[in-house]
C-alpha cells in the first residue's frame, strides 16, 4: 500500500509502531512493525518504509506499507488511512503526479498509459452499471435539491438590485440538514454494501480440536483445511471464498485458542484474536459432546460486544450438558455427518440480510471511492448549515455547497457551474 | 474597385471604438506600437448604447482588474461619473461591488479626449469591410472607399454592428446601433474563411423625456456619501452627484403588454438570435412570471446636462405606441413622453471557442476578437477582452509570451477561459457565480492580484507602482505587527475597552482580531503603527484575518488548481497519436486545442482518464 503526499510520513508514524527504530525512520529503509488502529489494536504485522521527496517515484514523500494480503486486513488498514483525511488515489493519479513533479521514467510511459487506459475502461463500467442503478438516481436528487439551494444562495449573491426577495436562512439551513440526514444513512449503508462488493468475512474460532477446519470444510464442500486429531494443527490463518446464497464470505479458519506455552502456537493463537476484531461473523465453534472448557469460557468472553453465532459441534456423539452462558439454544451441527449444515447456512444468511439488506430496493453505497467522496459532499453540507446558522454571508454557505456538488460530482462524473445559472434564471426575474 | 493605400504602415490596427476597441486601441499604443484606431463615427466613441452605468456585481470586479492592468475604463468613470455606489455592503467583502452612473457624453467625450492625447495612436474615421489576408495571416484592413490601411495585427470590435438588425415591433431595419448604419462585408468574408458565425439578440427601452416625469410621486435613490472611485489612482470623486428615482409596472401595463404580443418581433417569430436571459425584455418578464404583479424600474439620468431618462427594467420591442400605452400606466410616468423608442437588435458574432486564450484567432494569425463579437454582453466584459487583446497584439509584435490570466488571478481570466473553452450560445455577462475561486477575486484586491502583471507589460505607471509597492509593503508590515503586538493579561484597562473580561495568557492583535465582535477600528488605540496605515491597508490586514479560514481553504483549491496550469501543451501536440483516448474526447481536445493540461480538464467531456493518459504522453514529448 503506497501514501504520496506531504502528509504521508506524519500519518504513517501514527499508525505504524515499531521496536527497533527510532523517528524519524531513515529514508529507503525498510522497517518491521505492526499497524496499530486508534484504540491501540494491533491490525496487522508489517514492513513499512518512508521515501522521501524528491527520491520516489512521484515526486514527493512516499511511505509504504506491506501487509499480509487478504482484503480485509488491507481494508482495514485503508480505513485508517481515510480516518486520517488520506484519499484514495483516482485512477492513474501516482503516474498523474510523477509526471507533475518531473519524475516519470519515459522508458515506462508507454506500459503506464496502457495500464491507466484499462483502468478506466473498468472505472467506465462501474460507472455506466451504477449511473442506470437507484444509486445514481439517488445522488442525482441530492445534487437537485443542491444545485436548487445553491440557485437561491447565487441569486441572493449575484442580484442585489432586483428586487428579489432575500431567502429564510432557517428553510435553508432545514433543507440542507434534511439533506444532510439522507447522506449520512447513504453513508451507514457502506458497509452492507461492502459486504456486496469485497465479502463479508466469517471467523472460525474455538479452542483447539473442536472441529473448526472440519466445519469449513463442511461449508467449502471440500478438504481445504488440515484435519488432524491433534489438537493445534492449524496454525497460520486460512482464508477461502465461499458464495452463501449469493453474498460473498471469506472463510477464515484460525488456530485453536488456548493457554500455551509453544511459540508458534502463540503465534497462530494472537493472530486468530486479531481477527476477531475485523471479522463481519464469528462462528464460535464448541464440542457438544465433550463440553465446555475453561478455554471455552475464554473465547466466549472475548466474543463479547462482537456478532457471533454459537455452534455446538458432533452433535452426530451423545451431547453433554450445557453451563450458563452457553444453554442458549447453541446451533447443532456434526461436521462428520453433515447434519445442521443447512441450518448452519440458513443462520449465516440472515445475518448478513438483516438490517439495510434486507429490502431489494435498498441503495446501498459499495464503491470505496463513492464513499470518500460522499463523505465530502457531507461536509461541505454541514458547513454551509453552520454558515447560513451563524450569520455569516451568503457567499461562504454557497463555497460549502460547492463542494459538497464537487464530491457528488465525483461520483456521477458531472460538475457544470452553468446548471446553477439556468437554475437561477428560470426561477427568478431578473434583469433591467 | 480602387484600392488606395494609406502610405503609413501601422503595427496593430482596432476595428471599432466602443468599449472593448478603445481599451485594446489604447494598451497597443501604451505599450509602444504604432496604433490605428478606426470608428465608423468619430461622435459615438465609447458609446454607452445601453445604460448609462458602469459596474455592478462581477461587472465592478472586472473594472478594478482593468484598472489593475493599467486599462482606462476606471478612470473615465471616476471623471464622468454622476452617481456611485457599493452594492452588497451587508455580505462579505469578496460579493461586494462597485456601480455608478455616467453622464453619457462625457464618458464618451472624455475617453476621445484620452485616445486623442495619446502619441503612437492614431482616431480615425472609417468604415472596414474587408480585411486584408495573406494566407493564414492577416495584413491589414480594406475600408468602403477602398481605402487600405496595413497592419500587423488587426482587433476586431464589432459590437453589435455585423449585419445588425434592428426591429421595433414588426417593422425592422438594417442597423448597428438607433441611428447608425450596421457593419456588411466583415461577418460574410469570416464566413467564407471558415469561421463558425453565429446570430445574437440584444434590447433596450425607450429613452424618456425627463422633464414630462413626475418625480415627487417617485422614490429617489442616492449614492454613497462620499463616493468611493473605482480606480486605486483615484483620490476622490469631485463632480456634482446626481440620483435615480425607483418605480414599478402595474397590472395595467402587463395587461396592455400582453393585449399586444402579436406586435411583438420577439413572440412573431420575427427574430431567430438568442438574447441573454438576465437581461430579458418587459413582454419575457410578464409572460414568464405571471404571478408577480409588478417590476422594479430604475430611472437613471442620462447626465448632468440632459433630461433624457433611461428606464432600466424595461427593455422592448414592442411598437412605439404600445411602448407609449405601457409606460403611461407607470406611477410618475403618467405624461410621459418618449425621446426615442426602445428597440431590439440582432447581430452576428464568431463564436470564441475558435480562439486561443489569447483572443487570437486559431485559423488566421494575428487576428483578434473582443467583445461582443465573441458573444459576451455588457461594457465592461467588453473593455476587458479589449484591453487582453491588445496587450496580447502588442506582447506577441515584441516575441513575448502571451497574458493569459488565470481563473484564480482575475475575473477577466475566468471570463475569457470560459469563452474559448466553452464557446458560448448566449449573450455571456459575467456573474460572481462563475468564479470557482470567488474568494480571493475581490475587488478590494484586484491591484494585489495584477499590477505586477500590467507593470511587466509597461502599462502601469512608476509613480503607481510606488505607491502600489509602498501599500504591500504596508501589509507585509502590517501583518507582522498583528502577529507581534500582545495585550498582556494584566493590562485589565484595554480589556475592559474591548469589552473583554480576563484572558489566561493575553492575546495578540491578531488573535483579538479573529474575534467576530472586534473590528481593526478597535484595535487602533493599542497600536500607534497600526493607525497610521491607509483605510486601504487597515481592511485588507482585518480581511485576512476575519475570513482566513474560508480564504485558505480556497488557496487550497487554487494551488491544485495551478499544479495543473503549470504543464503546458505544445501547439504542434497531435492527439490522433494519442493512443488510449475515445474518439469523442479526442474531437473535443481537437476543437478547442487546450494550451495546457489544467486547460484541457475543463473541457465538458473530457474524462480525469483521459487527462491522465494526456499527462503522461505530453511528459513523452
Amino acid at each position: 500500500m503506497r501514501v504520496s503526499g506531504s502528509r504521508a510520513e506524519e500519518v504513517l508514524g501514527r499508525i505504524f509502531r515499531t521496536r527497533r527504530a527510532q523517528w524519524p525512520l531513515d529514508s529507503h529503509h525498510l522497517y518491521h512493525g505492526q499497524i496499530i488502529d486508534v484504540d491501540g489494536n494491533t491490525v496487522d504485522d508489517v514492513l513499512a518504509t518512508v521515501m522521501r521527496g524528491p527520491r520516489s517515484y512521484t515526486g514527493e514523500t512516499v511511505a509504504e506499507i506491506h501487509c499480509h494480503g487478504g482484503p480485509i486486513v488491507i481494508r482495514r488498514i485503508l480505513d485508517l488511512f481515510t480516518d486520517f483525511d488520506i484519499r484514495i488515489a483516482r485512477p492513474g493519479e501516482f503516474t498523474l503526479r510523477a509526471f507533475l513533479n518531473g519524475k516519470l521514467d519515459l522508458a515506462q510511459s508507454e506500459a503506464v498509459v496502457d495500464l491507466i487506459r484499462s483502468r478506466s475502461e473498468d472505472a467506465r463500467h462501474m460507472a455506466l452499471d451504477q449511473m442506470e442503478g437507484k444509486l445514481s438516481r439517488l445522488l442525482r436528487k441530492f445534487r437537485s435539491s443542491l444545485v436548487e439551494i445553491l440557485a437561491e444562495v447565487e441569486a441572493w449573491i449575484d442580484f442585489p438590485e432586483d428586487d428579489l426577495e432575500e431567502p429564510d436562512r432557517d428553510r435553508l439551513v432545514i433543507a440542507l440538514k434534511t439533506l444532510e440526514g439522507d447522506m449520512v444513512r447513504l453513508l451507514a449503508t457502506f458497509d452492507s454494501g461492502r459486504v456486496l462488493r469485497e465479502g463479508a468475512s466469517v471467523l472460525i474460532l474455538g479452542r483447539p480440536n473442536v472441529g473448526k477446519s472440519s466445519i469449513m470444510n463442511l461449508l467449502l464442500g471440500e478438504a481445504r483445511a488440515i484435519v488432524t486429531e491433534i489438537p493445534g494443527t492449524t496454525r497460520d490463518l486460512i482464508e477461502e471464498n465461499y458464495i452463501l446464497d449469493g453474498i460473498p464470505l471469506r472463510l477464515i479458519d484460525c488456530a485453536g485458542v488456548r493457554e500455551t506455552e509453544d511459540p508458534v502456537e502463540m503465534a497462530g493463537v494472537s493472530r486468530a484474536r486479531e481477527k476477531m476484531l475485523s471479522a463481519d461473523l464469528i462462528l464460535m465453534v464448541i464440542d457438544g459432546h465433550e463440553g465446555i472448557t475453561r478455554d471455552d469460557e475464554a473465547v466466549h468472553e472475548e466474543c463479547r460486544g462482537l456478532r457471533f453465532i454459537t455452534v455446538a459441534n458432533k452433535s452426530d456423539l451423545p451431547p453433554a450438558p450445557l453451563p450458563s452462558p452457553f444453554t442458549a439454544e447453541p446451533l447443532r451441527i456434526s461436521a462428520r455427518t453433515g447434519e445442521g449444515l443447512e441450518e448452519l447456512k440458513r443462520k449465516i444468511g440472515t445475518t448478513f440480510r438483516r438490517g439495510s439488506l434486507e429490502s431489494p430496493d435498498t441503495i446501498l453505497l459499495c464503491n470505496r471511492r463513492h464513499r470518500e467522496a460522499l463523505g465530502r459532499a457531507r461536509e461541505g453540507t454541514k458547513m454551509a448549515q453552520s454558515a447560513l446558522f451563524s450569520g455569516e454571508p451568503p457567499e461562504h454557505a454557497a463555497l460549502g455547497i460547492r463542494e459538497a456538488l464537487q464530491g457528488l460530482g465525483e461520483i456521477t462524473g458531472e460538475t457544470t457551474p452553468q446548471e446553477v445559472l439556468e437554475q437561477i434564471f428560470s426561477r427568478f426575474c431578473i434583469g433591467k | 474597385m480602387v484600392e488606395t493605400g494609406y502610405g503609413k504602415k501601422y503595427r496593430v490596427i482596432v476595428v471599432g471604438a466602443g468599449h472593448a476597441g478603445c481599451e485594446a486601441a489604447l494598451a497597443a499604443a501604451r505599450m509602444g506600437c504604432a496604433t490605428l484606431l478606426l470608428t465608423m463615427n468619430l461622435d459615438a466613441v465609447a458609446q454607452m448604447s445601453c445604460n448609462p452605468a458602469i459596474g455592478g456585481l462581477a461587472k465592478g470586479h472586472l473594472v478594478r482588474e482593468i484598472d489593475a492592468l493599467g486599462g482606462e475604463m476606471a478612470r473615465n468613470i471616476d471623471e464622468t461619473g454622476i452617481q456611485f455606489r457599493i452594492l452588497n455592503t451587508k455580505k462579505g467583502p469578496a460579493v461586494r461591488a462597485s456601480r455608478a452612473q455616467a453622464d453619457r457624453q462625457l464618458y464618451r467625450l472624455r475617453m476621445k479626449r484620452v485616445l486623442e492625447s495619446e502619441r503612437s495612436l492614431d482616431l480615425k474615421q472609417g468604415t472596414v469591410n474587408r480585411l486584408l489576408v495573406e494566407g493564414d495571416r492577416v495584413q491589414g484592413v480594406e475600408t468602403r472607399e477602398g481605402l487600405v490601411f496595413y497592419g500587423e495585427r488587426v482587433i476586431l470590435t464589432t459590437g453589435t454592428f455585423m449585419r445588425g438588425l434592428i426591429h421595433v415591433g414588426l417593422n425592422h431595419y438594417p442597423g448597428g446601433r438607433a441611428g447608425e448604419p450596421p457593419s456588411e462585408g466583415i461577418s460574410e468574408q469570416l464566413r467564407s474563411l471558415g469561421f463558425r458565425i453565429g446570430r445574437l439578440k440584444t434590447g433596450t427601452p425607450a429613452r424618456l423625456d425627463g422633464e414630462t416625469i413626475d418625480f415627487t410621486l417617485l422614490q429617489p435613490q442616492y449614492g454613497d456619501d462620499p463616493p468611493n472611485p473605482f480606480s486605486f489612482e483615484t483620490r476622490y470623486i469631485s463632480r456634482t452627484q446626481a440620483p435615480c428615482h425607483i418605480t414599478q409596472t402595474t397590472l395595467e401595463t402587463h395587461k396592455i403588454i400582453l393585449k399586444n404580443l402579436d406586435r411583438s418581433p420577439l413572440y412573431g417569430g420575427v427574430i431567430e438570435g438568442i438574447g441573454p436571459r438576465y437581461c430579458p425584455s418587459i413582454e419575457d418578464k410578464v409572460i414568464r412570471f405571471p404571478d408577480k404583479e409588478s417590476h422594479q424600474i430604475f430611472l437613471e439620468p442620462d447626465g448632468l446636462d440632459s433630461a433624457e431618462i433611461y428606464p432600466s427594467g424595461i427593455s422592448t420591442s414592442l411598437p412605439p405606441d404600445v411602448q407609449l400605452a405601457f409606460l403611461r400606466t407607470i406611477p410618475g410616468l403618467e405624461r410621459v413622453e418618449i425621446m426615442r423608442p426602445g428597440y431590439a437588435i440582432e447581430y452576428d458574432f464568431v463564436d470564441p471557442i475558435q480562439l486561443t486564450p489569447d483572443l487570437q484567432t486559431k485559423a488566421i494569425l494575428g487576428l483578434y476578437h473582443a467583445g461582443q463579437i465573441n458573444g459576451t454582453s455588457g461594457y465592461e466584459e467588453a473593455a476587458a477582452q479589449g484591453l487582453l487583446a491588445g496587450m496580447n497584439a502588442a506582447l506577441s509584435l515584441k516575441d513575448q509570451e502571451p497574458l493569459i490570466i488565470g481563473r484564480d488571478e482575475g475575473y477577466i481570466g475566468v471570463m475569457i477561459d470560459d469563452l474559448v473553452n466553452h464557446g458560448t450560445e448566449e449573450p455571456y455577462r459575467m456573474f460572481t457565480s462563475r468564479a470557482e475561486y470567488r474568494l480571493l477575486l475581490r475587488e478590494d484586491n484586484a491591484d494585489q492580484r495584477l499590477t505586477g502583471i500590467g507593470r511587466r507589460a509597461g502599462l502601469v505607471s512608476d509613480t503607481r507602482w510606488e505607491s502600489y509597492l509602498s501599500k504591500i509593503e504596508a501589509l507585509d508590515r502590517g501583518e507582522r505587527i498583528l502577529e507581534e503586538t500582545r495585550i498582556s493579561p494584566s493590562d485589565r484597562e484595554h480589556l475592559a475597552r474591548l469589552g473583554l473580561g480576563e484572558l489566561k495568557n493575553g492575546a495578540s492583535l491578531r488573535e483579538l482580531l479573529r474575534r467576530p465582535e472586534i473590528g481593526i477600528a478597535d484595535l487602533l488605540f493599542l497600536c500607534k503603527e497600526i493607525a497610521e496605515f491607509s483605510t486601504e491597508v487597515r481592511r485588507q490586514l482585518e480581511i485576512g484575518v476575519k475570513y482566513e479560514g474560508y480564504i485558505r481553504r480556497q488557496m487550497e483549491q487554487v494551488d491544485s488548481f495551478r499544479r495543473m496550469e503549470k504543464v503546458s501543451i505544445p501547439p504542434s501536440f497531435d492527439f490522433d497519436d494519442v493512443r488510449g483516448l475515445s474518439a469523442e474526447v479526442r474531437e473535443k481536445l481537437k476543437k478547442v486545442r487546450p494550451l495546457t493540461l489544467g486547460q484541457a480538464t475543463r473541457i465538458s467531456g473530457v474524462t480525469p482518464a483521459a487527462t491522465g493518459i494526456l499527462a503522461v504522453v505530453l511528459k513523452r514529448g
